[in-house]
């Protein structure tokens, strides 16, 4: 009993899961970052991390966009069969707050005193963290608000930063733009494994318009993932090799790259809900206080 | 020639001075830890020594020497004692006190061999008798090995002080428990949240009343209190309406009751979570601590671990977050009818019995079981012995002394790398802090007064968290290379052309006139 007990606790060394999801695009026609962005949010609240553990960033708001045919909604699929704004979801970050700066002051947690919990990574050396960044990037960059862009080095730093601090115990990760690969070559910390949806060279294309939106509502990399999600509940044991393979050329177009040299456990052996869902370790109680002796008065020290 | 050091001047970021050997120095820090001990010799071990003077030796051989017939007063001997002594001396924080006493005594169940009580005292049972002609020294040098272990279980082990060290030393974890122990209870921190929630998902079935304050005050309040040298801690509490644990319970006819085994368990507490809010002022870390009635469709609900025997608290914990327990009403109302809602009185002390214990655990005070044939009394209504709270403090002192350690020298590294970032006078004067407050941290603790090593320790820890996450040390200007090169070298390469061509033909007059005067001096 001893040692299923210490057995589930060594599978991962971790005590929760938090998720960081930023989508950096803004315009109407960015449509479908946000989408990608609040269907990686859905999967992952479906999957158990709450809201009081995610920190959403959005840079622009779809739902309620002038030109959305369909208000308070935001689709992934061309018709129309999921809505991944829902009726339960809670941005961090919007609009002009998803800058570089906020950000990175979110990984570091170099945030003023004034700011609120909801908008603060308050996580621990046991805390496994999921990372997915998407919008317009290129060879080391990723662009933010159409102004300004986060290079492959900040973001590393920052994640040295994060380990220094031990601010994490283990890191996923994902970015789905244009030569997204580029973002992590700069890593250096350890117990990071990273998943991007192009190489070095490559565009990531978007999947599939909607006429009645008029934009495209998701892009590929993030499509078949969001597909692969849905399979996956709170219980599930699938392993992270399946997620290496999920959007193979033929489907994504671009080839979808992956770095695990960082990473200290072997990737066959981590679940997806190491990272994607929040799966509790769980003990018994096994002792108790026994109150009712009466309590002795304590000598006046 | 005037402008460059001007041009170097104002682009210069401003840096404030940093004691960097002095943090150097940290980073090779050697803590040696202190604890102080007293051995009191009683009657019968040795004729001369158990005359010492002192009323508490008096009082312990006068127990010793009472007649003792009659079984039933054996087994409270040694909490009497333990009482009696303490209530004459008071041993500062981070000292054990042993009481030696023969082998022969009463004083001691059978089979026990050292008891510990409630403070800072055990009572050790000496081993074989000695013969008269030892002396002190030898004595000492024969019981060194067992007070040694005493003080071990009661102070600090190896192993407490290698977990607590585990941030900054990556050493591989002793065994599974260690690792488990590590895993499950809070890293040191200046204040923590507590809230405690009362989960009702059938309000039509039953109007639940519970005292949380009185039981908050009663039971909760004195652990508290005794631990407010580590922490500051606030409590909270709510009662919750329809909310269901998310996990159906198996219907176990054998037992004419609903089950919860321990692997649909891990469940329970995320649907929950996303109700529990958190006082969003403040970023300490939060322990939640639910009771959940079960609806009257599910009663009564019981908890199952793996082997499927039912647990005796009905509850169970998951690490660094809080606890559930199920508390079942159902024998509260009879089968007859009963008007709903019933009303229902919550027995407070049952549930706070588990919380407590609970609670003990996430804080870290619970540790490895006890030693064969030691016993050790259980904490009561005070909620901590004072020998456990010494514990805790060694190993949050070393924990935060380490922390500190890491956090400044990581800064300090962190600054050196990158030239860009801007150090304010205050991050100096908090860093300054930092190393002055580790310096008389590990001082402290070389010297055995935990208390204050434990206070510096944790001026430490907040001066360098202050530093660290200062919002003004973001580096955001990075630069490659290239791109510097990119801009000045358009600026400054035509400039720089006319002035190296008259820097050249400075010089070569200066050449040419000393020649000359050379040459007129030949």
């Amino acid at each position: 009993d001893l040692n299923d007990k210490a057995g589930q606790f060594f599978n991962s060394g971790h005590t929760n899961n938090w998720a960081v999801l930023v989508c950096t695009s803004r315009f109407w026609f960015n449509y479908r970052h946000v989408a990608n962005t609040l269907s990686v949010y859905r999967s992952v609240k479906r999957l158990g991390i709450p809201d009081s553990r995610i920190v959403l960033m959005l840079a622009d708001d779809m739902a309620c966009n002038h030109r959305n045919p369909k208000p308070a909604t935001v689709f992934s699929h061309k018709n129309m069969e999921l809505n991944v704004y829902g009726d339960d979801v809670e941005v961090d970050y919007r609009g002009y707050e998803v800058t570089v700066e906020n950000f990175l002051r979110v990984l570091t947690g170099r945030l003023p005193a004034s700011t609120p919990r909801s908008k603060r990574l308050l996580s621990d050396d046991r805390s496994n963290i999921l990372i997915y960044l998407t919008g317009h990037g290129g060879n080391g960059f990723l662009k933010f608000q159409d102004s300004e862009e986060i290079s492959n080095v900040e973001l590393a730093d920052a994640f040295e930063q994060m380990w220094q601090k031990r601010r994490y115990n283990e890191l996923l990760f994902i970015i789905d733009t244009c030569q997204g690969a580029s973002m992590y070559e700069r890593f250096y910390s350890p117990n990071l494994m990273a998943l991007a949806s192009s190489q070095v060279g490559e565009d990531s294309l978007s999947h599939q318009p909607d006429l009645a939106i008029g934009v495209h509502l998701m892009d590929r990399y993030t499509f078949y993932l969001l597909e692969f999600l849905e399979d996956i509940h709170p219980s599930s044991t699938t392993n992270m090799n399946q997620l290496f393979k999920v959007c193979p050329k033929s489907q994504c177009v671009s080839t979808p790259g992956h770095r695990t040299d960082l990473f200290l456990r072997d990737p066959g052996r981590v679940l997806i809900t190491d990272f994607f869902g929040s799966v509790r370790k769980v003990e018994i109680t096994m002792e108790t206080i026994n109150l009712s002796s009466p309590m002795e008065p304590l000598p006046e020290r | 020639m005037v402008g460059v050091p001007l041009w170097w001047r104002t682009t210069e970021t401003y840096r404030a001075w940093l004691p960097v050997n002095q943090i150097n120095e940290l980073a090779e820090l050697q803590v040696c830890l202190c604890y102080r001990s007293m051995a009191h010799w009683t009657r019968y071990v040795h004729p001369v020594l158990g005359y010492q003077a002192g009323c508490h030796l008096r009082i312990l051989n006068e127990i010793l020497a009472r007649d003792h017939s009659g079984d039933d007063t054996l087994s409270v001997l040694h909490v009497e004692a333990d009482l009696s002594l303490h209530t004459l001396s008071a041993s500062p924080c981070g000292s054990v006190v042993v009481y030696v006493i023969p082998e022969t005594s009463v004083l001691l169940p059978q089979g026990v061999d050292v008891y510990i009580g409630h403070r800072r005292t055990a009572v050790l049972r000496m081993g074989a008798p000695m013969s008269v002609g030892k002396n002190h020294k030898q004595l000492l040098a024969h019981l060194e090995p067992r007070i040694t272990q005493v003080v071990q279980v009661m102070s600090f082990s190896h192993t407490d002080i290698t977990a607590a060290l585990s941030d900054r030393v990556r050493l591989s974890p002793g065994s599974k428990e260690s690792l488990a122990d590590s895993m499950r209870s809070f890293k040191s921190s200046p204040g923590y949240e507590i809230t405690f929630s009362l989960l009702n998902p059938d309000p039509k079935s039953h109007r639940l009343d519970w005292d949380i304050e009185g039981a908050v005050h009663s039971y909760i309040q004195p652990l508290l209190t005794k631990l407010a040298p580590l922490a500051n801690f606030s409590i909270d509490s709510q009662i919750l309406y329809y909310a269901m644990l998310g996990v159906n319970p198996r219907f176990d006819s054998s037992l004419e009751a609903y089950t919860l085994n321990a692997d649909s368990l891990a469940h329970v507490i995320n649907p929950v979570e996303a109700r529990l809010g958190s006082n969003a002022a403040s970023s300490n870390p939060v322990l939640n601590f639910l009771l959940y009635v079960p609806d009257a469709h599910h009663s009564p609900l019981y908890i199952h671990d793996h082997q499927k025997q039912p647990v005796a608290s009905n509850a169970f914990h998951s690490p660094r977050w809080g606890g559930i327990m199920v508390y079942n009403v159902n024998d509260l109302y009879g089968r007859g009818e009963t008007p709903l809602p019933v009303n229902i009185n919550i027995n407070m002390e049952k549930v706070m019995g588990v919380f407590l214990a609970q609670l003990r655990l996430m804080l870290g005070v619970q540790s490895s079981p006890a030693p064969p044939g030691f016993l050790v009394e259980p904490c009561g209504g005070a909620g901590l012995a004072d020998w456990e709270l010494d514990r805790l403090m060694w190993s949050r002192t070393v924990e935060n002394v380490a922390t500190a350690t890491t956090t400044i020298t990581s800064l300090a590294q962190l600054l050196d790398q990158i030239g860009n970032i801007v150090i304010n006078d205050n991050i100096a004067s908090q860093v300054s802090s930092t190393v002055t407050s580790l310096q008389l941290a590990v001082a402290e603790l070389e010297a055995g007064n935990l208390g204050f090593a434990l206070q510096y320790s944790k001026e430490a820890i907040l001066a360098s968290e202050r530093a660290f996450f200062d919002p003004s040390l973001l580096h955001l200007l990075y630069f490659p290379d290239d791109q510097k090169f990119a801009i000045y070298i358009p600026l400054f390469l035509p400039m720089c052309v006319p002035i190296l061509l008259s820097l050249i033909k400075i010089a070569s007059e200066a050449r040419q006139r000393r020649k000359l005067k050379q040459s007129k001096k030949d």
